[in-house]
C-alpha cells in the first residue's frame, strides 16, 4: 500500500508572528519556515506504517513555493520515499490544495492519505476533509491512533468529550492529531540520502484545476490586547478582590 | 435570504453553543431554520425551537448521524444546502469535521472559526493561533462557516417553531462507528463552564495535577482546563487542552495555576471575563494578561485559597 502525505511549509512554530503595518498580511520575511507541526506527525506516522511492513510507499507532495522542496526534503529524511512539489507562489486555499491532491490522488493511486488536521499558519483545519469530499473517500480527522488492518484502518480519533473509534475502508483519508505520535528527528546519514530521493516539480496548470482564492483577504490586523492587571500578594487579598472588587464569586 | 445552522445538542437539549450560533446566523440576516442531526433527539428538536427568531426545526435521525459520522452529515445537509444561503455550524469537534466536508461537496471553500460577521460576505477569524485576526470576503455565492461561539451572545429563548422530521438515508457504507470512550463527568462541561480552573506543565505530574485541580474544581463548581504542555505530557486527558489547538473558552472567572502563558494557550482563553494568574515565575507572560496575579508557589497557595474560599463562604453554583 502507497500512502501519501501532504505537508505545508509555514512560519515554524516557536516564531512570534508579526502583523504588517499596512495590515496586507503578516511579515513572512527573514523569518523561521518548518513543517508544519501536525504534517510532521502525519510523516511520522507513515513512515512507522512503512517499518511496520503496513505501508510499502511514502510520498510527500506539498503545494507552495519553491523553497517548500526543502519542507520535502525534511520528510524524506525522516524516511519518506519521494516528494512531488506543486509550485505555486500565490496563495492557495484549502479547496484548491484539495483539489490538486486529489488529482495527484488520481494519477497516484494512494491506499491511505495521512495529513495534519490543521496548518498552524491560517488555521482552517478543512484540506483532509475537503480532499475526502472530493474523492468522496471515508474520512477520519483529529487521530490519536491508527491501526490498519487488510482493506480497513481503525482509527481513534479526539472528540469533545473523549474518544471516538471510526473504522474507514481504505483508501481514506486521516488527519494527526497531537497525541497521534511524536516525530522523530532526522539522523545525519539520512539527511544526507534525502538529498538523492527524488522530488518532482510540478505546477498547478499541469493538473487544470481552478485554484483561484474563493476568499479574499481584506485585512489583518492584530487581535486586541488585554490588558495585564495587577498583581496581588496574598491569597486573602485575592478572594477578597475576586469577590468584591471583580464581583466573579 | 436565509440561513441553515447545525444544532449542537446531547439529543435531550441543546447546548448554549446553538444559540451562540443562532445569534451570528441574525448578523446574516435572515430567516433561520436549525437542522437537529442525531437519534432520539426529538426534545432536542424541541428545545431547538424554543430559540427566539427561529422559522422551523429540521430533525434527522439515523444511528450514523447520532454519531455525527461526516459523510452522512454531508449527504443530509449538502441536498438541503439548496434551499439555504449559509450553513452555519459551531466549531466543536464534531462540526470542525463535518462542515468542510460539506462545504467542498457544495464546491465553497469554509470560512473557519468566525469570530465576527461584518455583512453578509465578510467576516473577521483568528489565524497563527490567534496571534492575527483576518478580514475575509467570500466570493461564494453560498457560504459554509464554521461559528467560536465564545465571541457571539447566546440568542435568548421564547420561541415556538414547528419541528419537521426529514427522511433520511441508509448509513454510510465505507465508515463504521466502532465505539467510544465519553468521559463522564459531574464537573460543568469545560467549554460551557462559568469558572474554569486550569493547570500547567508546573504540576509536575498526572498525579499531582488531580490532586491540585480537583478539589479545587470541584470547590468552586468550575470545570478543569489545562494547558498544551500539561496535556503533551500526560498529565491531563487531550479534551481539557486550553488553546488555539484545543478548546477555546471564555468563562466568568479563568484562574490559571503553575501555567506559564505561552501565546497558544492565551489565545484559548483570552477573552474570559476575569483572569487570575498563580505562577511562582514573576516574569511568566500569563502575568500580562491576568487581571490579578499572584507570584506564588501552587503548593503554598492553592491549599491557602481553598481555606480562604470556605472562609467567605463562597458558594458557587
Amino acid at each position: 500500500m502507497k500512502v501519501l502525505v501532504p505537508v505545508k511549509r509555514v512560519i515554524d512554530y516557536n516564531v512570534k508572528v508579526r502583523v504588517k503595518p499596512d495590515q496586507s498580511g503578516v511579515d513572512l520575511a527573514n523569518v523561521k519556515m518548518s513543517m508544519n507541526p501536525f504534517d510532521e506527525i502525519a510523516v511520522e506516522e507513515a513512515v512507522r506504517l512503512k517499518e511496520k511492513g503496513a505501508a510499502t510507499e511514502v510520498v510527500v507532495v506539498s503545494v507552495g513555493p519553491q523553497q517548500a522542496q526543502e519542507t520535502i526534503r525534511t520528510a524524506l529524511a525522516m524516511g519518506a520515499d519521494r516528494g512531488i512539489l506543486v509550485q505555486a507562489d500565490q496563495a492557495v486555499d484549502p479547496l484548491g490544495v484539495a483539489k490538486l491532491l486529489a488529482r495527484i490522488v488520481g494519477e497516484e493511486s494512494p491506499g491511505l492519505v495521512i495529513m495534519g488536521k490543521q496548518a498552524i499558519d491560517d488555521d482552517n483545519n478543512a484540506t483532509g476533509q475537503m480532499l475526502a469530499a472530493l474523492l468522496d473517500w471515508p474520512q477520519a480527522t483529529f487521530a490519536s491512533k491508527i491501526e490498519v488492518s487488510g482493506d480497513t484502518a481503525n482509527v481513534t480519533r479526539e472528540v469533545d468529550g473523549g474518544l471516538q473509534t471510526l473504522g474507514v475502508a481504505l483508501p481514506a483519508i486521516v488527519t494527526a492529531d497531537l497525541r497521534l505520535n511524536e516525530p522523530r528527528y532526522a539522523s545525519l546519514p539520512n539527511i544526507m540520502k534525502a538529498k538523492k530521493k527524488p522530488i518532482d516539480v510540478k505546477s498547478p496548470g499541469d493538473y487544470g484545476v481552478d485554484i483561484a482564492p474563493r476568499l479574499k483577504v481584506t485585512r489583518v490586523t492584530e487581535p486586541p490586547k488585554r490588558q495585564g492587571g495587577k498583581k496581588i500578594d496574598s491569597v486573602a487579598a485575592l478572594v477578597v478582590a475576586l469577590k468584591n472588587e471583580a464581583g466573579v464569586l | 435570504m436565509a440561513v441553515l445552522v447545525i444544532a449542537d445538542h446531547d439529543n435531550a437539549s441543546v447546548r448554549d453553543t446553538t444559540h451562540k450560533t443562532v445569534s451570528a446566523a441574525q448578523k446574516l440576516g435572515g430567516e433561520i431554520d436549525i437542522l437537529v442531526l442525531g437519534q432520539g433527539a426529538q426534545a432536542a428538536a424541541e428545545a431547538a425551537g424554543r430559540i427566539a427568531g427561529v422559522r422551523k426545526v429540521l430533525l434527522a435521525e439515523s444511528p450514523a448521524l447520532d454519531k455525527l459520522i461526516a459523510e452522512a452529515v454531508a449527504d443530509v445537509v449538502v441536498p438541503l444546502a439548496a434551499n439555504y444561503d449559509a450553513v452555519l455550524t459551531p466549531a466543536t469537534s464534531a462540526g470542525k469535521n463535518f462542515s468542510p466536508r460539506i462545504a467542498a461537496k457544495l464546491d465553497v471553500m469554509q470560512i473557519s472559526d468566525v469570530i465576527e460577521v461584518v455583512d453578509a460576505n465578510t467576516f473577521v477569524r483568528p489565524i497563527y493561533a490567534g496571534n492575527a485576526l483576518e478580514t475575509v470576503q467570500s466570493g461564494d455565492a453560498k457560504k459554509v462557516i464554521t461559528v467560536r461561539p465564545t465571541t457571539f451572545k447566546a440568542a435568548p429563548e421564547g420561541g415556538s417553531a414547528p419541528v419537521e422530521t426529514l427522511a433520511v438515508g441508509g448509513d454510510p457504507a465505507r465508515t463504521r462507528f466502532v465505539g467510544e470512550e465519553v468521559v463522564k463527568s459531574e464537573r460543568p462541561e469545560l467549554g460551557a463552564a462559568k469558572i474554569v480552573v486550569s493547570g500547567g506543565r508546573a504540576l509536575g505530574s498526572a498525579e499531582e495535577f488531580h490532586r491540585v485541580m480537583d478539589p479545587l474544581a470541584d470547590l468552586l463548581g468550575a470545570a478543569v482546563g489545562a494547558s498544551r504542555a500539561a496535556v503533551d505530557a500526560g498529565y491531563a486527558p487531550n479534551d481539557w487542552q486550553v488553546g488555539q489547538t484545543g478548546k477555546v473558552v471564555a468563562p466568568d472567572l479563568y484562574i490559571a495555576i503553575g501555567i506559564s502563558g505561552a501565546i497558544q494557550h492565551l489565545a484559548g482563553m483570552k477573552d474570559s471575563k476575569v483572569i487570575v494568574a498563580i505562577n511562582k515565575d514573576a516574569d511568566a507572560p500569563i502575568f500580562q494578561v491576568a487581571d490579578y496575579g499572584l507570584v506564588a508557589d501552587y503548593k503554598a497557595a492553592v491549599p491557602e485559597l481553598m481555606t480562604e474560599l470556605g472562609k467567605t463562604g463562597a458558594e458557587i453554583s
